[in-house]
């Protein structure tokens, strides 16, 4: 591999896969079904049990 | 501690200790004319003392079935223990170190005491023995809490703790006879690294497997900053720890990388060490122990989420702003200061987030000087993220590379951030751990808290003004066109900020003292109004009465 070819892969894919793993995260977390996944996660610090489950 | 494990438990432990001594005879015989021999009798002696206490709890009697249906935190207890005896050695070692240059002469004439030698003892020290057993520490408990699950056994804790410890001491008494990659922060020969990678890899499989128990299928964040912590620092060691030794009987090795492409890996590593071992896993605290404290959900957990990606998207590239106007490739360089300013958007969200969560709860944070660890953490995280974008600039690193400026923020990384978060996270975790009440005395963390604010501000002020004083001493030039200062001139125009940071060192080690102190107390109170319950009820009623304490 040469120094152009690694320098033109990052420019442009690298560019893209970044841009697509924000997309990817973004849509995740603003994802209205998951609002409740992460609202009760958010709670679920507050009122843990002081036993495991198992 | 030993009761707690069953008696296959107990023989597992001690073959590990026999092995681990068997390791450290091979390594004393094929390294006897050099310091790899003395390390393999370290290791001997280490093992020894671990197998001692094996021995001595060998014959208790088998664990009630009871312990399962509780939380694993002997390692944890043990770790907070070790965390506070790394953290007073450390800063003590440090505050030797900035006292070294304003009196050259406390060197006492020793090789080992030399500059180059005990600043990375004390860099060691604090980041890997204080914030890593704070790390590993918190870690096992906050896992097992948000998983509601027990650990997934009880001597692979004890491995990774004992284990991670023992290359702490290895790696320290090591620089002290001279041995050392002179990589920074990844200091340690091939052998202390080929063992913190069987270390690290216990660890990471632990901590997935305790994940797998969860009883929910959706993690909570703080476990993906540590997870986070856990994977990426071993696939930095191990990249950046490649190296050929000078042979198996030799402490001494060769980096697989030469040149620029060594540097780059260096700082690959460096900065993601930065990232990965005092970030993220600190965030994991965070997002667990701040809410908690003030008893409130962190403000927007979407926002954390993103900061999470964002953190671990972005810092992988940063690592080149370490290696402004060198040989590095010019886009290199731009894309680690292009990164570097990206990375401003979510550490900021981060703080944000966890000075948003503090809104409505300002009356907690006057009163509770734990939780003002804790926001004081977040502050500085703040400042010290923006700093950082600011100093990868590559105009601005111009200025400030080389000098004290880099030491001031690594301090007000370190000292304000770290520190903070993982004292907070202490004072808040011990009481819970121990099953006392509060801490010995509130008064004396008030103390504490104090004493960390005062040195902080006076050591990071100190180096903000001698780094760009000097940075300006160091391109000043003459009518002639020639450099108006000396280096020397420099050196002398530094002393009364070096007396000012060593000055905040000692402020700040005496808090971490008095918190040591404070939380030792704690334990002999515990201890106490255990045995006074012991003595009052039978045994069936002390497990169901053990099991009804609150976790706060």
């Amino acid at each position: 591999m040469t120094h152009d070819l690694l320098v033109w892969f990052a420019k442009s894919y690298g560019l893209f896969y970044l841009i697509g793993m924000s997309v990817a995260v973004l849509a995740y977390v603003l994802w209205p079904a998951n609002k409740k996944t992460f609202d009760d996660a958010a709670g679920s610090v507050l009122h843990e049990e002081d036993k495991p489950w198992r | 501690m030993i009761a707690q494990l069953t008696s296959s438990e107990r023989q597992t432990a001690l073959l590990l200790c026999a092995a681990t001594m068997a390791l450290g005879l091979v390594m004393l015989i094929a390294g006897l004319d050099n310091p790899f021999g003395i390390h393999g009798a370290l290791v001997m002696a280490c093992a020894f003392a671990v197998m001692l206490v094996v021995i001595a709890g060998y014959f208790a009697p088998e664990p009630s079935p009871t312990r399962l249906r509780q939380y694993y935190d002997d390692p944890s207890k043990v770790g907070v223990v070790l965390a506070m005896a790394w953290v007073v050695f450390g800063l003590f070692v440090g505050d030797w170190v900035a006292w070294l240059l304003v009196y050259p002469d406390l060197t006492f004439d020793a090789g080992w005491a030399s500059f180059g030698r005990i600043r990375p003892v004390h860099t060691t020290s604090v980041i890997f023995g204080f914030g890593g057993n704070a790390l590993i520490a918190t870690s096992f408990y906050v896992v097992q809490r948000t998983c509601s699950a027990r650990l997934a056994d009880q001597v692979s804790p004890w491995f990774v703790l004992l284990g991670y410890n023992l290359f702490c001491l290895v790696a320290i008494t090591g620089y002290m006879m001279g041995v050392t990659q002179s990589k920074e922060y990844a200091e340690p020969e091939w052998y202390a690294d080929i063992w913190l990678v069987i270390v690290w890899v216990t660890y990471f499989v632990l901590y997935m497997r305790t994940l797998a128990r969860r009883r929910e299928p959706h993690i909570y964040v703080a476990n993906w900053y540590y997870l986070a912590f856990i994977l990426v620092v071993a696939v930095l060691h191990i990249v950046n720890g490649l190296a050929v030794p000078v042979s198996f009987g030799e402490a001494r090795s060769y980096s697989a990388f030469s040149g620029v492409q060594d540097a780059m890996v260096q700082w690959w590593y460096g900065h993601n060490a930065v990232a990965f071992f005092l970030t993220s896993g600190f965030l994991g605290m965070l997002y667990y122990f701040l809410p908690k404290r003030a008893g409130r959900p962190i403000f927007s957990y979407r926002l954390s989420i993103i900061s999470f990606w964002g953190i671990t998207f972005f810092y992988m590239w940063a690592g080149s702003h370490h290696l402004h106007y060198t040989a590095l490739p010019q886009w290199v360089q731009t894309l680690g200061m292009t990164f570097s300013l990206m990375l401003l958007v979510p550490s900021w969200a981060s703080a944000g987030n966890a000075l948003a969560t503090l809104n409505g709860a300002w009356n907690k944070v006057r009163d509770d000087a734990t939780l003002r660890f804790m926001m004081v953490a977040a502050v500085y995280y703040g400042i010290t993220t923006f700093e950082g974008s600011f100093m990868a600039i590559r105009p601005v690193n111009s200025l400030s590379h080389y000098t004290d400026w880099t030491i001031g923020h690594v301090h007000a990384g370190a000292l304000g951030w770290v520190a903070m978060i993982s004292f907070g996270s202490i004072y808040a975790m011990v009481p819970w751990l121990w099953r006392s009440q509060a801490m010995y005395s509130a008064r004396l963390v008030e103390v504490h808290f104090w004493l960390a604010v005062a040195g902080t501000i006076i050591y990071v002020m100190a180096m903000w003004n001698s780094g760009v004083v000097q940075g300006l001493m160091w391109r000043t030039y003459n009518e002639s066109n020639t450099l108006a200062f000396s280096f020397l001139d420099s050196m002398v125009a530094m002393r009364p900020y070096y007396i000012a940071r060593a000055v905040g060192g000692l402020l700040f080690l005496i808090g971490a003292a008095v918190g040591s102190y404070n939380i030792w107390k704690t334990l002999q109170m515990a201890a106490q109004s255990r045995y006074r319950t012991q003595a009052d009820q039978p045994e069936a009623e002390l497990d169901g009465a053990a099991a009804a304490l609150p976790g706060e």
